[in-house]
């Protein structure tokens, strides 16, 4: 993904998503996990990111906290509030609505 | 998270800082952890800086950001010129400080509502008319009678209730002989329904409490006096005070911060009105109380007010059928007087009306001297802002936007003004008690509730951020609007600059003539005053007021002032009713023959034996009283009396009467003829006609009075009677059960008593022309040396060139002094002008009399010499050789 604001609010959706099923990653395994689930066809970068992270984390749709991890390292691990469950939602329903016109005008034109 | 978290973050922001590098270097590890390549994973995540920057503006409020690190930056600014700051900053604070001040006293005197519901529905009535001394006159008293014929003609549109004057009168807690002063004042007991307050103990009056003459011996005491008197014992409810003969037993509190409706004295005791004397309630020729008006919800001021109107010309023509020996034009006088319904929501009293204009006098010079500390610092900031070019042109080469330069120089100001703003009000919490407490005789201050409220605050940040931008934004505007290119090359226009800083200087100097004239004019105004003949000797003359529990017979008062008289230290004692100037008196109208020969009244005074010569007032003609005379029976009498009704012939041997029910309009022999002396408090009317009577008085049947108050003049040998007065006070009060010296006053402290509005307006304003004056010489000085130091390379190169040290002086000063001469020319324009505004603060002096201008002219001259020979001479002293050097 070269562009993540081309589709606006797509990084936030898969973000917001990636979190809704699996609780509790840092910025990194965020970034694999997208790249895991899109078999590699999406790939975010660090310089959106982290920008993105911080902004949900401001609107109050993610929280974050430091832990401890086994390397002695801190790590900053994101979850999903309740209002960031709602803006998903929100979100996803909106994208289905704009890939399935997208799709509209594929099959119709 | 939100908001209050990214303005947090701002606070925080090293913290943040932190924690963002924290998490990026963790990605980094992990990535590493997970198998990548070190370099490609470093490379893909680009620049650690950019990404913290991107991440902090997201987590951060970014203009707050911007913000705090001006403020930072303008904080570092202002510490490294320390001196010129703390300069800058005392004298704003002075300014503001006295501005504070001034708002605080207007605010507490004037503005600010009574603590009841509704004040903005609460009039008082007021009459208006042509008075005694001429011009038209504002008075406030009523009647009873009066206030009923109102009360009941408006009972349906407004709810109106009596407040009479504060007497500071003597009570009793305790014994008959424990008297102590109290404020008590008359209201009707609807009052307190009516202004919706509430008892913080016991119960307050109603209307139920006021029916009566006579009957309702009750009383409610102000929180302030239960506080202050009783420590807030709950136990006062049902507790007696006595005054004179009376028992009033204590009902309840009035509620905190309600102290009447007299601004500027608290009333400690409330009792119904119902219990003045009979006499006094049913006589419509005692006009002792005001008449609050509150308008009912949804009513209009104009219909009540011509209501009102007509019941008050209605009570005009009655009272006017009841006068006997009137002239027609007493009369026409009569009936010219008007009905005024005013405002009352700040209360009413008579040291609004004597302090209005001398508080907004002085609230105008205090403005004007903050304007002139304004242009101090704005120059201050000019000069700097020369300084500075380059600093700003760097910053604008990087990309700094106007806008932004703007912010940073503002915030720079804001900081002085907030620094200032705090000692300003720091200094008005100790200035405002201060001055309040100096309005009033030292025995009885006038008492201001000085809040710390919202509209302090409102003001004094109003103030600050008016007075930042008042002096920072010129040269903000001016130092951001700098060109790059020019100002690194180091030669940007200087003259542009001079020619603002020239035009701060003239404004300065015109201000500061307006507050050295009118200063000039109030203590020209209290030295007359003051220095003018009182035609008696008030030196080492002690007063000590006495009052009787019950009226004694005048051979006991005599036994006193014997026992008085052979007590150490005392050269002399009379008695007399009251001291002479203390602002009492007894008015009586004069008939020769049976015939009134003039409409001016006499003044009465009772005098013993022996008076005049303690007063050291001698006889023109005729003899002194002898202890068996009595009133009525001989007078004596002063010159105005003799001018007034006697052509001016000496008067003694001849006879005359007073007018009136009164049986002292049987025939008055004037056996003694004196010079005038002033017994009246008003020191700007001629001396009036007075006569003096016999301390003893008779009545019709021929017996002795008693009675229950006089005043023992005594003159000490010593310079200072003070030092007698506790010895004395302790010989009457223990002289016999009854007596009670109740105030003692030296007469020097009475006489003073009469200018104290007028001393402290002379005072003030001496103290803001000395402070404008010391701006002003401070503001002239930064701007010559500024421009010295400016123009040093030009004025080396013509020194070089052979210039003469005359030149010299005139290049540098020319300028400057064209702007003084500007400024002073303005100055004596406005100043005459506004002394317009205050004349009727003056006494005997005249604005228009040229020889006024002599004195701020004098003054502002030496303020400009002496500021601009340092500057001067430092021209002078350029060394051609060492300033091209330094090129």
């Amino acid at each position: 993904m070269r562009k993540p604001d081309s589709l606006q609010g797509t990084l936030d959706l898969l973000v917001l998503k990636i979190l809704s099923r699996r609780p509790g990653l840092h910025g990194y395994a965020i970034m694999t996990a997208v790249k895991e689930a899109s078999e590699e066809a999406l790939r975010i970068e660090e310089g959106s990111l982290y920008p993105a992270l911080h902004r949900m984390e401001e609107a109050g749709w993610i929280r974050a906290k430091w832990t401890t991890r086994d390397t002695g390292r801190r790590a900053r691990i994101y979850d999903l509030t309740a209002s960031g469950r709602k803006q998903l939602a929100a979100e996803e329903s909106r994208w289905q609505k704009v890939s399935s016109a997208v799709n509209l005008v594929l099959r119709t034109v | 998270m939100s908001w209050w978290s990214r303005i947090g973050n701002v606070f925080r922001s090293g913290h943040l800082d932190r924690e963002i590098d924290e998490e990026f270097a963790a990605h980094i590890e992990e990535a590493i952890a997970s198998g990548r390549n070190p370099e490609e994973v470093r490379r893909a995540f680009g620049s650690v800086l950019r990404q913290r920057e991107a991440s902090r503006d997201v987590r951060l409020a970014a203009w707050l950001d911007s913000l705090r690190a001006d403020s930072v930056f303008a904080w570092r600014q202002l510490r490294r010129h320390r001196v010129a700051s703390a300069a800058a900053i005392v004298s704003l604070a002075l300014a503001i400080g006295a501005c504070t001040t001034a708002f605080r006293l207007i605010d507490a005197l004037l503005l600010r509502p009574m603590p009841v519901s509704d004040p903005e529905r609460l009039y008082v009535v007021a009459f208006t008319g042509g008075g005694v001394a001429g011009g038209p006159q504002e008075w406030d008293s009523a009647s009873y009678p009066m206030f009923e014929r109102m009360r009941d003609a408006l009972s349906s549109s407004a709810d109106l209730v009596a407040v009479s004057y504060v007497d500071w009168t003597d009570v009793s807690w305790g014994s008959e002989e424990e008297i102590e002063k109290a404020h008590l004042q008359y209201v009707s007991g609807r009052m307190f329904p009516l202004f919706g307050l509430k008892p913080a103990a016991g119960r307050l009056l109603t209307g139920d409490d006021d029916l009566k003459p006579g009957a309702h011996p009750l009383a409610v005491i102000s929180y302030d006096y239960w506080t202050r008197r009783f420590a807030r014992d709950r136990g006062i409810v049902g507790r007696r005070l006595r005054r004179g003969e009376t028992l009033l037993e204590i009902v309840g509190v009035a509620p905190k911060g309600f102290a009447g409706t007299e601004t500027g004295t608290m009333t400690d005791i409330f009792v119904p009105t119902m219990m003045k004397s009979p006499t006094v309630l049913a006589s419509p020729n005692n006009f002792w109380m005001r008449i609050f008006a509150k308008l009912k919800p949804g009513a209009r001021p104009e219909p009540v007010y011509g209501r009102l109107q007509a019941t008050f010309q209605q009570l005009q023509v009655e009272r006017a059928r009841t006068f006997v020996n009137v002239t027609q034009a007493e009369l026409r006088q009569h009936f010219e007087e008007r009905l005024l319904f005013e405002p009352a929501a700040a209360g009413r009293s008579n040291l609004q009306r004597e302090y209005r204009r001398p508080l907004a006098t002085l609230g105008l010079l205090v403005a004007l001297v903050l304007l002139i500390a304004c242009a101090n610092v704005s120059n201050l900031m000019m000069a700097r802002a020369t300084a500075r070019a380059k600093e700003m042109a760097l910053r604008v080469s990087i990309g700094a936007g106007r806008g932004r330069l703007v912010q940073l120089l503002i915030i720079e100001c804001a900081w002085l003004a907030l620094l200032a703003s705090g000692i300003g009000v720091l200094f008005s919490w100790w200035a405002a008690p201060f001055l309040v407490a100096r309005i009033n005789p030292a025995d009885d201050p006038a008492r201001l509730e000085l809040a710390w409220d919202w509209r302090l605050f409102a003001f004094s940040l109003a103030l600050s951020a008016a007075v930042a931008l008042l002096f920072g934004l010129a040269p903000a505007l001016r130092a951001s609007g700098v060109r790059p290119a020019e100002a690194l090359k180091g030669g940007e226009d200087p003259h542009k600059r001079r020619r603002v800083m020239h035009a701060l200087i003239g404004v300065q100097v015109a201000f500061c003539f307006v507050i050295l004239f009118i200063a000039g004019l109030f203590i020209t105004s209290f030295g007359r005053l003051s220095n003018q003949p009182t035609g008696f000797s008030a030196d080492r003359i002690l007063n000590l007021q006495t009052i009787t529990t019950r009226p004694q017979p005048a051979a006991f008062w005599n036994q006193l002032g014997d026992k008085l008289r052979v007590a150490p230290g005392v050269d002399r004692v009379a008695l007399t009713l009251w001291p002479m100037m203390s602002g009492e008196s007894h008015t009586m109208a004069v008939s020769i023959n049976g015939v009134r020969v003039s409409e001016r009244p006499c003044d009465l005074l009772n005098v013993s034996p022996g008076w005049f010569e303690t007063m050291k007032i001698r006889l023109i003609d005729g003899r002194d009283f002898r202890a068996d005379d009595a009133d009525p029976g001989v007078t004596i009498v002063n010159r105005a009396f003799a001018r007034e009704y006697f052509k001016g012939e000496d008067p003694v041997g001849k006879w005359f009467g007073f007018l009136g029910e009164n049986p002292k309009s049987a025939r008055l022999q004037i056996v003694g003829f004196v010079p005038d002396a002033r017994s009246r408090d008003n020191l700007r009317g001629p001396i009036r006609p007075t006569v003096y009577v016999p301390f003893e008085e008779r009545d019709a049947a021929g017996a002795w009075k008693p009675a229950s108050r006089g005043t023992f003049v005594v003159r000490t040998a010593a310079a200072d009677p003070l030092t007698l007065a506790p010895a004395l006070r302790k010989l009457v009060n223990g002289w016999r059960p009854g007596f009670h010296a109740d105030n003692i006053r030296t007469q020097l402290e009475i006489n003073r008593a009469c200018t104290i509005r007028e001393r402290l307006l002379a005072s003030l304003a001496l103290f803001f022309a000395i402070i404008a004056l010391a701006l002003g010489g401070v503001g002239l000085y930064g701007v010559l040396d500024y421009s010295v130091l400016q123009r040093r390379r030009e004025i080396g190169v013509r020194l070089a060139i052979g210039a003469r040290a005359i030149d010299i002086a005139r290049g540098v000063t020319l300028e400057i002094f064209l702007a003084v001469a500007f400024g002073a020319t303005a100055g004596v324009l406005l100043g005459l002008v506004s002394a317009r505004y205050v004349v009727s603060l003056l006494y005997e002096v005249k604005a228009t009399d040229m020889t006024r201008l002599v004195a701020p002219a004098v003054g502002l001259l030496g303020i400009v010499l002496m500021a601009s020979l340092r500057p001067v001479f430092r021209a002078l002293r350029i060394d051609p050789a060492e300033t091209l050097r330094v090129e």
